[in-house]
């Protein structure tokens, strides 16, 4: 196996502006490295080897010619399958979109295709993004590198899988309620969700629109960076992009690495400590805190009652939205149509067996709750109050920037967790996601860094959220936890632990 | 909200346009009751005087030019359609029969 593949994205673009690699190459390793662990990891639904070459090949042939290219062309990529890509296929994991090939690109694909990185395939997902463990997919779930008895957290389980198995440097999800962040947490990479609106959903099959956002996979955080700044920017396409140029996120990194910890304020969300959370989770945390505070960083405790109510309110909001969103997958104009065994059936029949037969239960119960929530009669009493939570959190989180540049918390209670321990009990597995929620609530972005490992070796995180629009200082005080805790960080492992029962 | 029977589900899953069988219904009731009674948590705070937020970003009337633009071609949209006829969607009949 090259050696290549365990490069980061930026070196693999260093390697390839001084022709010490070609692109085809980079593809081909990466190629290779799937096709030797992908049976196992099933962290691809898809793989494009024919489009994957055609890119490296024009790379290659465009650098030959002394082209000026963008600074990671010929790097090769993978995208959550939930994430629109013209003419190959896009399934959200589900049998409702199996085959379906889309007539358009997203725009985050436009981007990567402009600038030229191989796509070499899709990742899987829970179906359409509904849940913490990548088991929802209709094809089967994803396993985690570092053990493949365990689950890779979700739904952007193939994504992170990818990245840390070192088939790809790069890749794409979208983060709903955590999940870029709970699935970088469990395989021990770095997961953004960028802030709302700063990167363009136009594309993105939706799950909750007002939550929803497109967000970069990598082993580092200027690997994380050079990805945002890629697909990041307005698009008129999407009513929500935000209007403001990208920020830039590898200068915002450079300038605090030179500056340390100085000048700089963090404070520590006081309802993410204690029950709840894994002992090594908190521990890993606090020496990081620490660390910081060796660094010259002052650290303040802030609190955000609200926050005990995002979960609840989250399981509200969601539901609602994505029963509305859904409702286009009703077999009239694209993927799965099944005609039910009766005379003369109606359009209301074709759709009810359609949406039958194509929906998994994760999906379908957040449809039927989401329609619950929005009926009548409830709808104040809950909708309403779930979206004042919303406010209430956005009011909590002001008053706590006034104190702190960014804010810290455990990115999930818990290190990753067995396949199967967690299916039958929605709450257990909802209650994953209870740190990762209130930054989509309020649009603030949030990453998660690796920072340390537990007593079985797996890999333990923590988030920096940062106020809207600061992604920028978002990165750079990731970049500084990265450097500081690296002592104790472990890389995800070369060859991936095939648990008992999974060997091939 | 903690109250959601199995007749409550099977209704909600017409509403929803979801095929469904008793023992579906009864499946997914049971983790729906758990899940309702969860989130009904945030009724506590019904009656905190704050205004309700539908979106993060405050966004208002994003418009744009009124020019005309370039649609996609019908025959790509089209292409995926489970059944289609003259360059429309064929779908199953609205309606259901006279009896």
């Amino acid at each position: 196996m090259s050696d290549l593949i365990y490069k980061s994205a930026l070196e693999m673009a260093e390697a390839l502006q001084r022709g010490e690699v070609t692109s085809a190459e980079l593809v081909n390793a990466s190629l290779a490295r799937i096709a030797e662990y992908n049976d196992v990891v099933n962290a691809f639904l898809t793989v494009d080897e024919e489009g994957a070459r055609k890119t490296a090949e024009e790379v290659d042939a465009l650098r030959a010619a002394g082209e000026e290219l963008h600074p990671l062309a010929g790097v090769p990529i993978a995208i959550k399958d939930n994430i629109v890509t013209e003419g190959l296929d896009t399934t959200c994991a589900s049998k409702i979109l199996a085959g379906w090939k889309p007539p358009y690109d997203a725009t985050v694909i436009a981007k990567i295709k402009e600038a030229k990185l191989p796509i070499v395939g899709k990742t899987n997902l829970d179906e359409f993004a509904m849940g913490s463990s990548t088991e929802h997919s209709a094809f089967g779930p994803t396993r985690n590198p570092w053990n493949t008895g365990l689950i890779p957290g979700g739904s952007g389980g193939g994504s992170a899988a990818a990245v840390a198995s070192y088939m790809v440097p790069l890749a794409l999800g979208s983060d709903t309620g955590g999940s870029i962040r709970q699935p970088g947490a469990f395989t021990g990479t770095i997961g953004v969700k960028p802030t709302y609106g700063a990167v363009s959903r136009y594309g993105l099959v939706a799950l909750a629109s007002s939550l929803d956002q497109i967000g970069p996979v990598a082993r580092d955080i200027s690997d994380a960076a050079a990805l945002q700044e890629l697909i990041a920017g307005h698009d008129e396409l999407d009513s929500t992009s935000l209007p403001a140029d990208p920020a830039d996120l590898q200068g915002a990194i450079e300038d605090r690495l030179a500056q340390g910890g100085r000048g700089l304020r963090v404070g520590i969300v006081d309802q993410f400590l204690g029950e709840g959370f894994q002992r090594e989770v908190q521990e890993n945390f606090n020496r990081a805190v620490e660390d910081l505070r060796e660094a010259g960083v002052e650290v303040v405790h802030v609190s955000c009652p609200s926050f005990d109510y995002a979960l609840p309110a989250y399981y509200l909001i969601m539901p609602a939205e994505a029963s509305s969103n859904l409702a286009r997958f009703d077999g009239m104009r694209f993927g799965l149509r099944v005609v039910p065994d009766v005379p003369n059936p109606t359009a209301s029949d074709v759709m009810k067996a359609t949406r039958e037969a194509g929906f998994g239960d994760e999906v379908k119960r957040r449809i039927i709750l989401g329609t619950h929530v929005l009926s009548a009669g409830y709808q104040d009493q809950y909708y309403g109050s779930a979206q004042r939570v919303r406010t209430l959190i956005r009011q909590d989180l002001d008053k706590a920037f006034e104190l702190a540049d960014v804010l810290l918390a455990p990115s999930t209670p818990t290190t990753a967790f067995p396949i199967g321990a967690r299916i039958d009990d929605p709450i257990a597995m909802y209650l994953n996601d209870v740190a990762t929620i209130p930054a989509n609530l309020t649009g603030v972005p949030a990453m998660s860094i690796p920072n340390g490992v537990d007593d079985s070796g797996l890999p333990t995180a923590m988030q920096v959220i940062a106020p809207v629009g600061a992604d920028d200082q978002m990165y750079g005080v990731g970049a500084l936890i990265e450097s500081l805790v690296s002592k104790r960080v472990v890389a995800p492992p070369h060859a991936i632990v095939i648990s008992e029962g999974d060997a091939k | 909200m903690s109250t959601i029977s199995i007749e409550e589900v099977k209704r909600l899953a017409d509403l929803a346009e979801i095929g469904i069988t008793d023992e579906e219904a009864e499946r997914l009731t049971e983790g729906l009751v758990v899940i309702a009674e969860y989130a009904g948590q945030v009724s506590e705070i019904s009656d905190v005087d704050v205004a309700p937020s539908a979106q993060s970003i405050q966004l208002v009337n994003v418009l744009r030019e009124d020019v005309a633009g370039t649609p996609m071609d019908p025959e790509q949209l089209l292409a995926a359609a489970p059944e289609q006829e003259d360059s429309m969607f064929k779908v199953p009949q609205i309606l259901e029969e006279e009896q």
